[in-house]
């Protein structure tokens, strides 16, 4: 319905400093559901998630979406693997966004305490974000990507610093999310996580695509002896 | 000894019976440096979030300059600035030699580098940690200065107190271009430097607990911020 989809990476390259992080890349994300990426450290993936997103400087190749690249902008959103969070309080943090994007402030303060009491914040909306602890950053910062109803929503190890409890929350969320029609683009070292969310896998090794391919039959049967060896927890070279 | 004894009674006396020319001078000195300061803020604060987030041609150089003007003995602008306005400089023409507002010319230019740069330090931390952030969010880049300004909105308070405790104590360069003249441009700087050459050490030490309440004061506001800042408050 967005008509954003298919996203289309071509041969596309991030170096810095003369190293190449990334790439060449070629892949094609469309339809619905999660789109899971996994890999070891250092392989690539969130350069790889901030390079779709727009956020890394193209060395050569393309990152296409089928809408304007305006348009495309306006209906996405990240969560990075550090969250950002504004010197402000929750409730501004999760405001801030419909701001910029002229929502009426009522409206704003409305959804922003909707999200806060999905993720579990609702107690600390008055509280300055600069306070919180590291999963509740984390909450926030997924809260602030989800106010302005992205289309595509990425999200770097969203969960990586949430205990049991919060991490099946988030993924019930999430689950949630991707029903309602959101793309999810996402990184995770929890591989119980990516096969529960998984529609699909991303094997990311050495900065490239190694393996790309349905979910459950990726994990049944990976295709290549380095992505058997990941998800046997062994060493990957 | 006794003499320096005397002089701070008569000064102490004078500050609390409110002397008229004290309240004058210190009234004078209040109105051209925050005027100043309004300039200079109105100047450096753009200009420090211009240099943090944008990336011109110029803005090495820029920086180098600002830095380089920072440590300009303020004696120096005084001099450039009198040259300007003199008769037969570019300016003359306005006749602004010896006002009030040469002043606050003068101490614009020595404040403003001082405070773009401290407001730079800050909003150049500030755009690193929130620079993915406020891309992602698809922010202009006048909502992204603005983002900026805002949450670091005590660090430029404290640049702009600086600011103000720095053009507050100059002395050189406004006595050159301010002339120093009775009920026109004399600030309680000047005035002390006058009162001191004349040996009336009252009047110059009742100056100069003003001056100084006034240099404490901004240091306690400054203390005072750094604290809220720490602990997370407005
Ligand atoms: N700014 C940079 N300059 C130079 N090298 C960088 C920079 N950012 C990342 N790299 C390198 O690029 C490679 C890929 O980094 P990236 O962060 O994408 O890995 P990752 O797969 O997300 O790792 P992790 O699982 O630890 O999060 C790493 O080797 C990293 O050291
Ligand atoms: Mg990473």
């Amino acid at each position: 319905m967005s008509g954003l989809l298919p996203l289309t990476v071509h041969d596309a390259v991030v170096r810095r400093r003369g190293k190449t992080l990334v790439g060449p890349v070629n892949l094609t994300i469309d339809g619905t559901g999660t789109t899971i990426v996994i890999g070891p450290n250092g392989a690539g993936k969130t350069t790889l998630l901030k390079m779709m997103h727009g956020l890394e400087r193209l060395r050569s190749g393309t990152v296409r979406w089928a809408a304007p690249d305006a348009e495309a902008r306006k209906q996405q959103a990240f969560v990075s693997q550090t969250p950002v969070v504004l010197r402000r309080t929750v409730r501004e943090n999760l405001t801030y966004p419909l701001k910029l994007s002229r929502v009426p402030a009522a409206e704003a303060r409305r959804i922003a305490g909707d999200w806060a009491a999905r993720v579990g914040l609702s107690d600390m909306l008055d509280r300055r974000a600069e306070v919180l602890s590291g999963g509740e950053r984390q909450k926030l910062a997924l809260a602030r990507a989800m106010v302005r109803d992205p289309k595509v929503l990425f999200l770097d190890e969203p969960c990586a610093s949430l205990d049991g409890r919060s991490t099946r929350e988030i993924e019930e969320i999430l689950s949630a999310v991707a029903a309602a029609g959101t793309r999810i683009i996402m990184s995770t070292h929890d591989m119980g996580q990516a096969r529960r969310l998984a529609s699909e896998v991303a094997f990311i090794l050495h900065g490239r695509v190694h393996e790309f391919a349905e979910a459950p039959g990726f994990f049944e049967q990976p295709a290549t002896a380095q992505a058997r060896a990941f998800l046997n927890g062994d060493i990957v070279e | 000894m006794s003499d320096i004894w005397e002089g701070l009674v008569q000064a102490f006396l004078l500050v609390v019976r409110l002397d008229a020319e004290l309240i004058e001078i210190t009234l004078r000195s209040l109105q051209v440096t925050l005027t100043a300061l309004v300039v200079a803020t109105a100047i450096a604060l753009p200009l420090g979030a211009l240099l943090a987030v944008r990336r011109f041609r110029y803005r090495r150089l820029t920086i180098a300059v600002l830095n380089a003007l920072m440590g300009l003995p303020p004696v120096v602008v005084g001099l450039i600035v009198y040259i300007l306005l003199s008769r037969s400089g570019p300016f003359g023409v306005f006749g602004l030699l010896f006002t009030p507002t040469a002043m606050i010319i003068a101490q614009v230019i020595i404040i403003v580098p001082l405070i773009a740069s401290i407001a730079h330090q800050a909003l150049r931390e500030l755009w690193a940690e929130y620079h993915d952030l406020l891309i992602s969010l698809n922010t202009t880049k006048t909502q992204r200065m603005r983002a900026i300004l805002w949450d670091s909105r005590r660090a430029l308070l404290t640049a702009a107190l600086a600011g103000f405790g720095r053009a507050i104590g100059e002395v050189g360069a406004i006595m050159i271009v301010g002339g120093n003249i009775d009920h026109s441009t004399r600030v309680l700087t000047t005035a002390i430097a006058l009162e001191t050459g004349k040996g009336d050490f009252a009047l110059a030490l009742g100056l100069g607990f003003v001056l100084i309440t006034m240099a404490i004061l901004v240091n306690l506001s400054i203390h005072a911020l750094g604290r809220t800042e720490t602990e997370g408050r407005w």
